[in-house]
């Protein structure tokens, strides 16, 4: 009955916005709300500097949340991304450490061993059957006991080479951090592929009903592999980013990254159990995340007090557009 | 078939996991120096409660369909509380006691009313709950702290007649008055209904949304005793992000040994807690070998992997593909 109400509602706005999800206007409309309310609070909120500088921190989010989407939409999730982030990140500035060839592989490196990961994730789940949660938190658990032994348990030595550190830090266009571009093309390709390609429908097919998607004659098993692997891809590369900024790998870098990364996925109005939402509504939730992240800093809200309204933002917003239809 | 073995079939995952732990618990007695003694079952049935509470918390959720990542944040938010509270005169204490058990039943409810009438999915609505619950605890205790009633403490932690751990009777007790006729009333039914297929509960008429609320506020109300015992073992309160988490993760880990199925309508909270034991008992393994403290994670790590891999022998037996789709 709500679906038919927005329609109607939504008939006499312009073409484009009529395209758009309910979620996905909420979301950029609690971004305004929120940019109003900060530059009330101070007025260098709206500089172009406050907001470029946002933008850039957005992107590391905003990396890891596009792999974060792909496997939501399949009506899975991700639970490995904390140690995948740490993993990309120690292994692209260990492979830094031997010599000219490993600086030049540190970044490609970094990623194989995220989507290595991923891979494993894949098999558990499309061919073993086991719930994505469990199997990501496994993974994960293995990806920080590896990480453990392999630093011994103190914070790695190795540090980013010059290239992450320009990937992450510099700007190819002036005035445009690195950073940005490559969430814009990250972005870019997965909107490419999530709405022109046969592997995009497979995914949003496989995320309303596995079974309809199977019997289709779509070899759904190899398509959740995939979706796997790129989000560990994903995060990988976030994690080497990271790595970049802070010059350096540490050992729980990847641990505020990934309740963020759903949250932002979700407030853009994908929904968790698969099959429905855009890559806008996450980049409106990478940005409304980060965002409100910011403003509470800014406001220097003690960490109890950011937790609380962080968590109370969230069901806030869900309550507003994320609810599922009642009962039958 | 005979009754008995239905009721075989039925506790399969139950068994499967008491024998685990059996097996486990032999193997690290046996290469433990101080061998089978009661200070060996003491202590390490002291850092098996814990955990065994949070699983039997977790339970109650994963039983309807859902999932509580939460649990471990309400009980490190009971155990600050409860570092204030239980204090003081035994009347003090008892009330303090009641308090913390109110707030971490409170704070299942709270999930449960949000996930029932609100509507929203488990998974992210225990993910901002719990960063909630972290934030209040945080506010209880911004650093370790606090203290707690030293005779009560020592008398939970301690033995009965020199022998049983006092600790393994309060999970016992917590089993008998709360879980059992849970599983048995007419709501821990509808539970079971309900995240076995909900709309044919919904169609039977169960009362489902009141069955399901019942199991998340009891959730909370287990989270808190755990709390409690949290606060009985370490006598301070400390709100550590790292900690929740990884109760919440080692929950679904022993949740999962213990054959309760995450997709719902399936298992028991004693297999839960049997699982939470065997993988406490997993983790010490590496002590009594000898082994460099830096391998745990990781060995434990692929214990968890190869646990959640084997539940895929199961597909041997799938006759129909369509089957792999649940």
């Amino acid at each position: 009955m709500s679906d038919t109400a927005t329609v109607r509602m939504t008939d006499r706005m312009p073409a484009f916005i009529r395209r758009l999800d309910r979620a996905v206007l909420i979301a950029f409309a609690c971004i305004i709300l929120l940019l109003v309310l900060g530059s009330l609070y101070s007025s260098s909120f709206l500089s172009p500097e406050y907001l470029l500088q946002q933008l850039k921190v957005a992107s590391f989010l905003g990396v890891i949340a596009t792999g974060m989407m792909l496997v939501i939409l399949l009506g899975q999730i991700d639970l490995s991304v904390p140690w995948v982030v740490s993993t990309g990140a120690m292994m692209a500035c260990a492979a830094a450490a031997y010599g000219d060839i490993g600086v030049a592989l540190a970044i490609p490196f970094g990623i194989l061993c995220g989507v290595a990961i991923g891979i494993l994730n894949g098999l558990g789940v499309a061919y073993l059957r086991i719930p994505s949660m469990i199997m990501t938190l496994a993974t994960n658990a293995v990806a920080q006991g590896a990480m453990v032994v392999y630093t011994g348990g103190f914070s790695p030595q190795d540090s980013a080479t010059l290239t992450m550190r320009y990937l992450a830090t510099g700007a190819l266009i002036p005035g445009l951090p690195n950073v940005v571009i490559i969430w814009a093309l990250v972005g870019a390709g997965m909107v490419f592929v999530l709405t022109r390609t046969s592997f995009g429908r497979c995914v949003y097919g496989i995320g309303n009903r596995e079974r309809a998607a199977y019997l289709s004659g779509i070899n759904t098993r190899r398509i959740v592999m995939i979706a796997f692997a790129v989000s560990g891809g994903l995060s990988a590369l976030g994690g080497i980013l990271l790595a970049g900024y802070a010059s350096k790998a540490a050992q729980s870098m990847g641990d505020a990254y990934l309740l963020p990364a759903i949250a932002a996925v979700v407030l853009g109005g994908t929904s968790i159990v698969g099959g429905r939402g855009s890559y806008l509504g996450t980049i409106a939730g990478v940005i409304l995340i980060t965002l409100l992240q910011s403003i509470l800093s800014v406001m220097q809200m003690p960490e109890a007090g950011r937790q609380i309204i962080y968590g109370l933002v969230i069901i806030s917003m869900l309550l507003l557009y994320g609810r599922n239809p009642a009962s039958r | 078939m005979k009754d008995w073995r239905y009721w075989l079939s039925a506790q399969q995952g139950t068994l499967t996991a008491l024998v685990i732990f059996v097996l486990m618990f032999v193997i690290y007695t046996m290469n433990h120096p101080a061998g089978f003694s009661a200070n060996v079952v003491q202590t390490a049935a002291n850092k098996g409660v814990l955990l065994a509470f949070v699983a039997m918390a977790q339970t109650m959720v994963v039983i309807t369909g859902g999932i509580d990542l939460s649990v471990g944040m309400i009980l490190l938010l009971t155990n600050c509380l409860a570092s204030w509270l239980v204090i003081g005169t035994p009347f003090e204490t008892a009330l303090g006691v009641i308090a913390v058990l109110a707030v971490g039943a409170l704070c299942g409810a709270i999930n449960g009313a949000i996930v029932i009438y609100g509507r929203l999915q488990p998974i992210v609505t225990t993910i901002a709950t719990g960063a909630v619950y972290f934030g209040i605890a945080l506010l209880l205790r911004p650093f370790p702290g606090g203290s707690v009633n030293e005779d009560l403490a020592d008398a939970m932690t301690g033995r009965v007649f020199d022998m049983i751990p006092s600790s393994l009777i309060g999970l016992a007790v917590v089993v008998l008055v709360i879980w059992v006729p849970y599983s048995r009333s007419v709501y821990g039914r509808a539970a079971y209904a309900a995240g076995s297929s909900e709309t044919a509960a919904y169609m039977s008429g169960m009362p489902i949304r009141r069955g399901k609320f019942l199991s998340y506020t009891l959730a909370g109300l287990i989270a808190a005793v755990g709390g409690l015992f949290l606060t009985f073992f370490t006598y301070t309160g400390d709100a550590a992000l790292a900690s929740g988490n990884a109760y919440t993760l080692f929950s679904i880990a022993a949740v999962v040994l213990g054959g309760v199925s995450l997709f719902g309508g399936k298992g028991s909270a004693i297999g839960a807690v049997f699982g939470a034991l065997a993988f406490r008992t997993i983790g010490d393994l590496l002590f009594v070998f000898d082994f460099d403290p830096i391998w745990q994670p990781l060995f434990q790590g692929l214990i968890l992997l190869v646990a959640v891999s084997i539940g895929a022998f199961a597909l041997i037996r799938v006759r129909n593909r369509l089957e792999w789709f649940l």
